[in-house]
């Protein structure tokens, strides 16, 4: 039975990939390749009828973006979805910090979908799309 | 460079018996000389009136470095009452305990101090203290180095091999741009490794086979052989337990089977914290007059009091036990323990020290008696042990009650009454005159430390000055002792290097003071090889040329080469 | 030419591995020994890629222009002087003396300044003010620790050469490395997959040994009980960090609190009503428990997830309550995953110098410190300051979008090396050196060990280091204000000399009367 969207906490963190990207370059297609995706256990892609690989919308309170999905086979993680550090995550962050100034970085709920007609943005049409410049 | 010319104050320079006789005393180029060499071109300060003592000298004061600044961190709550602004001249910054480096130097300058010493610096933190160093202005500086611990001085101790320990030790010295040699808690830093600690100088050092008796006494031959201008700084084993004034006493004893009858050969440090006698905290009271004894029956020993100003104050020590203890003994909520490896550990705790706490009370009363009883004024100093007794800027109160019974009596009336009871005070009616404070406050320090240039105002010594609105002619400092006491703390004029610093209690030049530190050369180099690089890389996890201070790191160095006899 | 460079300082996160073996060719890195995968990316390709920055720019008509630097100096000291109250920001991956310079800015600005840790390791830093810490150096660790804990980190990523350098792979005085076994431990691995393929190929189905169906945790295996060193780590998911562990505890997202509170009982010898504590079986726990209080020297490290998660400090300081716990029954530590090379280095310059780590604010004239009140996030989410400077760091990639929407509202001035996010955002862009690459100076590893970082090649020319902009600008806003004022001096002087005539006029007007 394919679900059309999935109500999941998303948890941001470092990958050693992400880390290699960032150090690339943040224009580096290292970056883009580690930081604009997201991770779900397979029994959650399986729930959306996506492959591995294919591109999703991830929604928050705080805003959404497109990333692409990735399978995470590590370990079994259902319920949880996880996203590199970086702007692609960042655009479902929060600034809220319950006053004691660290933002709503993991741990909240988001909302998973197939997005299989909307691109992952670069780095620079988000920046262009979110900060105009 | 100007000449500055000190017309008709009333001098107090120990070192060279002068005791309050009326003269000039004239600088040209940062330097006491005999006169200057056109007094219309001088600077004069009309010091009629005034007391002119050479600058301060604090032997034993934690201003920087790891331990400090993690205290510093963990104390908003200390920082919020007590804010400084920042002025055209002078950087902002805080208070209250652990005042942050400017302050520091400031606070000093305003007290007429002009030399500190930072007496605890993890060798492998040193950088970080040298680079703290630095941003603490107006005063001349250095730091001894915990040494007391460290493996590759246990093992050759262990061996019995004291000429390489020796030659380790000075590469250390140079290699941390320190001082001294500290020694805290001999043995007892390695065994909290594990968590555990030793009880007295004859326990063993689990997994090194020798005792802090083996420990103290070869670091005190090692200082010897390396001709150190200071002692072994020591903090001793079982500080602040009840009844350690035996441990105490051992170790004094210990260190007198290696005394060569010349100079002294160790320096016991706050040693308040170390003369406590009673079985336990209840039945708690006051060592004092048994280690009093002792020193004044010896001479091959000279300490620092550590002496309580009952504030709320941070205590941090590298004795990493002795803080566990008394998180233990309950009531404080911050706890800081910081083990560092193959070398030393650490420990910071807040604490109140209140009058109206037994305890608090007999070991402010223990510190005066101590003060009161040693006799010869020559072989005790005055600390706070800044910030474990309370703040540097307290020590006008410590003078007050030194010199004045009567400031004795108007605190001990509002202290614990078990601690009255039990107090010596009220026994002693000694009272320190102006040249005895000038000698445990700069003169004898500077003797102890091997400062040569520093503590007297004679031909030739580093012009360090420090000029107080106290008039010995009119002022009968016992009886009117507030007065005397806000001078002490604000100095009409403080002279660093030649140059007026402040003026009427205002900082008027922001000088950055030197960093000393010891270039000891031994005949025979520490041999370097691929062993002991291969062993470097096991103990430490810097690399072998990552370890060393450079020069880079002290802003204004004053290397002293030291001849070594090994 | 061919230099080769030793005991070369890493500058990416709070480990400062200074063990690096460096090949420079022509004033080029081309090798680079003994550093990690990220450390590789950096040294030897990163750190030249296009996407470096040889010149000042400024946006000139929504188009950044390459400008001269005096230009950019003044127009970034114009900025900060024109703004009532600027926020100085980032300071991580700069060496300590450029974070010293910072501070002496911010007072004189009279700013607000605050450093990446208020985004990482603020909420540990707040914790630790609230009860201490007992840590350690990480040699420390390295020598004596049986027991090592990894809580809601993932060092394998985030710090790849943590697990090698001090802690379960390496060889102490005391404690000998876990290397072996891990490598024991891959060969059954892999023989366990060799004998499910040879199922699969003998076309019999292959089952899935059974799994306890109240909890996604497994339970502990036998080896937690072995001699020597151990490795326990918890965290949301499984990470690379938790295959190799010996013992791996899956805790459910933001239920780390809860789990501390149960090992503290447990460790203090209290009883659990329940079955499981988020997520993770009570008897479980305990045995954990059992670990703990029986291991000689333990050392737990912890990461972002119990700083970023629900409980934020509250997390961190019951992680520090445990320790303190157990080290009435043996030795323990406790120590944060300090992420930025100098993440550290900016806590410690800022105490020393101000008595508080970050979420400083200079506008009374003395250092006040409020996390929630002068920390990046929370003055961007209210939209307090009117211009903002960030140096080495990259909030463009890493704040949440509503706080950046809020800092690119007012001009931006940023110094880093690289085409980042946010010198993309930027209004004054300087180019700068890469730290420890370019230029040398101190940075603090995550224990506060300061280590000098190394100079290996030659900055491109004209692109000054750090400290040099920094002080340029300081230097620059001195200038302006001085101007400023005299002006409001003269300007004053004018009033005054208009309005004496007045006064005589008045008095003789007095006079007549």
């Amino acid at each position: 039975m394919v679900e059309q969207k999935l109500r999941v906490t998303l948890i941001t963190g470092r990958t050693i990939e992400q880390g290699v990207g960032k150090e690339m370059g943040k224009g580096s297609p290292e970056y883009f390749d580690s930081a604009a995706v997201c991770f779900l256990d397979p029994v959650d892609i399986k729930r959306l009828g996506l492959k591995s690989g294919a591109n999703v919308k991830v929604t928050s309170p705080y805003g959404s973006v497109i990333v692409k999905a990735k399978r995470y086979t590590r370990g079994t993680m259902s319920g949880m979805v996880f996203m590199p550090c970086g702007l692609w995550a960042n655009s479902v962050c929060g600034s809220n910090t319950d006053s004691i100034g660290m933002p709503t970085f993991r741990g909240f709920t988001v909302e998973v979908e197939p997005a299989p007609d909307m691109p992952v943005l670069t780095l620079d049409e988000l920046l262009k799309q979110e900060f105009g410049k | 460079m100007t000449e500055v010319l000190i017309k008709n104050g009333f001098v107090f320079d120990p070192l060279n018996n002068i005791d309050g006789q009326k003269m000039d005393i004239a600088i040209k180029d940062g330097k006491i000389v005999k006169k200057v060499s056109n007094e219309r071109n001088a600077k004069v300060i009309d010091a009629s009136g005034l007391t002119v003592m050479a600058g301060g000298v604090d032997i034993h004061s934690h201003i920087a470095g790891s331990e400090v600044n993690l205290g510093r961190l963990i104390r908003p709550d200390d920082h919020v009452k007590d804010v400084v602004k920042k002025t055209a001249l002078t950087r902002g910054g805080t208070g209250y305990s652990i005042p942050s480096t400017y302050v520091t130097g400031y606070r000093y300058s305003k007290m007429g101090y002009t030399t500190v010493m930072n007496p605890s610096m993890a060798a492998m933190k040193a950088r970080h203290a040298h680079e703290e160093l630095n941003d603490v202005p107006m005063i001349d500086k250095a730091s001894f180095t915990l040494l007391g611990d460290w493996w590759f001085a246990l093992e050759n101790i262990a061996k019995g091999d004291l000429e390489e320990c020796a030659r380790h030790i000075a590469w250390m010295i140079r290699a941390t741009r320190s001082y001294a040699i500290k020694v805290v808690n001999p043995g007892g830093l390695e065994s909290w490794g594990f968590g555990r600690n030793v009880h007295s100088i004859d326990d063993e050092v689990p997994n090194f086979c020798i005792t802090p008796r083996d420990i103290i006494t070869g670091m005190a031959k090692v200082n010897t052989m390396l001709n150190m201008p200071h002692t072994v700084h020591l903090h001793t084993n079982n500080l602040g337990v009840p009844g350690n004034y035996k441990t105490t006493i051992d170790t004094m004893n210990a260190l007198e089977s290696v005394y060569t009858g010349d100079k002294p050969i160790g320096h016991i440090t706050h040693i308040q914290f170390s003369s406590f006698a009673g079985d336990n905290w209840a039945h708690f009271k006051s060592g004092a007059e048994e280690i009093a004894k002792y020193l004044n029956a010896h001479n091959h020993l000279t300490v620092d009091i550590g002496q309580v100003t009952f504030a709320d104050t941070t205590t941090m020590t590298a004795d990493g036990p002795f803080e566990f203890a008394l998180y233990e003994l309950g009531g404080h909520n911050k706890w800081v323990n910081s083990d560092v490896e193959t070398e030393s550990s650490g420990g910071i705790i807040p604490f109140h020290f209140k009058r109206k706490n037994a305890v608090n009370a007999i070991q402010w009363s223990i510190g005066l008696e101590l003060s009161l009883l040693i006799k010869d004024p020559w072989k005790w100093f005055m600390t706070t042990d800044h910030p474990n007794g309370g703040p540097f800027f307290h020590y006008p109160r410590v003078f007050a009650w030194l010199y004045s019974s009567k400031a004795r009596e108007a605190t001990l009336k509002n202290c614990n009454k078990k601690a009255q009871k039990k107090s010596l005070l009220p026994s002693i009616d000694r009272e320190y005159t102006l040249y005895e404070l000038a000698i445990i406050t700069r003169a004898g320090t500077a003797k102890a430390l091997g400062l040569k240039n520093k503590g007297h105002l004679g031909i030739g010594a580093d012009a360090d000055v420090s000029i107080y609105n106290i008039n010995p002619e009119t002022t009968d400092i016992a009886k009117s002792y507030k007065p005397v006491r806000k001078a002490f703390g604000n100095a009409a004029y403080t002279i660093k290097d030649g140059e007026i610093v402040v003026k009427d209690a205002e900082i008027v030049a922001t000088p950055s003071g030197r960093t000393m530190w010891l270039d000891v050369q031994t005949k025979e180099p520490c041999r370097i090889d691929d062993k002991i690089k291969s062993k470097f890389k096991d103990y430490w996890t810097i690399e072998f040329d990552n370890y060393p201070v450079t020069d880079h790191y002290l802003k204004v160095p004053e290397k002293i080469a030291i001849k070594a006899s090994v | 030419m061919t230099k080769v460079f030793n005991s070369v300082v890493c500058t990416i996160c709070g480990c400062l591995c200074d063990d690096l073996e460096v090949t420079v060719e022509n004033n080029e890195i081309v090798k680079m020994k003994n550093g990690c995968a990220v450390c590789e990316a950096k040294m030897v390709h990163g750190y030249k890629s296009e996407e470096r920055i040889l010149k000042p720019h400024v946006r000139k008509d929504g188009k950044l222009v390459p400008v001269t630097m005096d230009e950019a100096i003044h127009k970034a000291a114009q900025i900060l002087t024109d703004a009532k109250y600027p926020l100085l920001f980032g300071w991580t991956s700069s060496a300590s003396e450029t974070q010293h310079v910072g501070v002496e800015l911010a007072e004189e600005l009279g700013s607000a300044l605050d450093n990446c840790c208020s985004v990482c390791h603020g909420p540990s830093v707040m914790a630790t003010q609230e009860i201490g810490i007992p840590t350690a150096t990480l040699g420390q660790i390295r020598h004596r620790a049986d027991l090592i804990v990894y809580w809601a980190c993932n060092p394998w990523s985030s710090h790849p050469r943590h697990v090698e350098r001090y802690t379960a792979f390496t060889d102490g005085r005391f404690e000998k490395s876990e290397f072996k076994d891990y490598v024991q431990k891959l060969k059954a691995k892999s023989g366990q997959k060799k004998v499910a393929a040879a199922i699969r190929r003998t076309r019999v189905r292959y089952q899935p040994p059974p799994r306890p169906q109240t909890a996604l945790v497994e339970a502990p295996p036998q080896t937690l009980a072995k001699d020597g060193r151990r490795m326990v780590v918890f965290d949301v998911m499984k990470t690379m960090t938790a295959e190799v562990a010996d013992y791996f505890v899956q805790v459910e997202p933001n239920r780390d609190y809860e789990i501390f509170g149960a090992l503290r009982c447990l460790v203090n010898d209290q009883e659990l009503d329940v079955d499981t504590v988020g997520g993770v079986p009570v008897d479980y726990l305990k045995e954990i428990a059992d670990v703990m209080v029986n291991a000689e020297f333990g050392a737990i490290f912890f990461g972002l997830g119990l700083t970023q998660s629900v409980g934020r400090f509250r997390n961190v300081e019951l992680a520090i309550a445990l320790t303190r716990d157990l080290n009435r029954k043996t030795k323990f530590v406790v120590s944060p995953m300090r992420g930025h090379f100098n993440v550290t280095g900016a806590n410690t310059v800022f105490a020393w110098q101000t008595g508080y780590p970050f979420a400083l604010d200079f506008s009374q004239g003395y250092p006040q410190y409020n996390p929630g009140e002068f920390t990046a996030i929370d003055l961007l989410r209210r939209g307090d300051n009117d211009a903002t400077l960030v140096i080495s760091a990259d909030p463009g990639a890493h704040f949440p979008k509503g706080a950046m929407q809020n800092m690119v509202k007012h001009p931006l001035i940023t110094i880093n090396p690289d085409w980042n996010a946010i010198s993309r955002l930027g209004d004054v862009v300087f180019p700068t050196q890469w730290c420890g690459i370019e230029q040398g100076g101190t940075a603090y590893r995550m224990d506060s060990v300061a280590i000098t970082l190394k100079k290996v090649v030659e900055a491109p020319k004209g692109v000054p280091s750090d400290e040099e902009i920094v002080k340029r600008i300081l230097e620059e806003v001195k200038v302006i204000k001085a101007n400023k004022a005299e002006k409001e001096d003269t300007g004053k002087q004018v009033l005054q000399e208009t309005a004496a005539p007045k006064k005589r006029g008045s008095k003789t007007l007095k006079k007549e009367l």
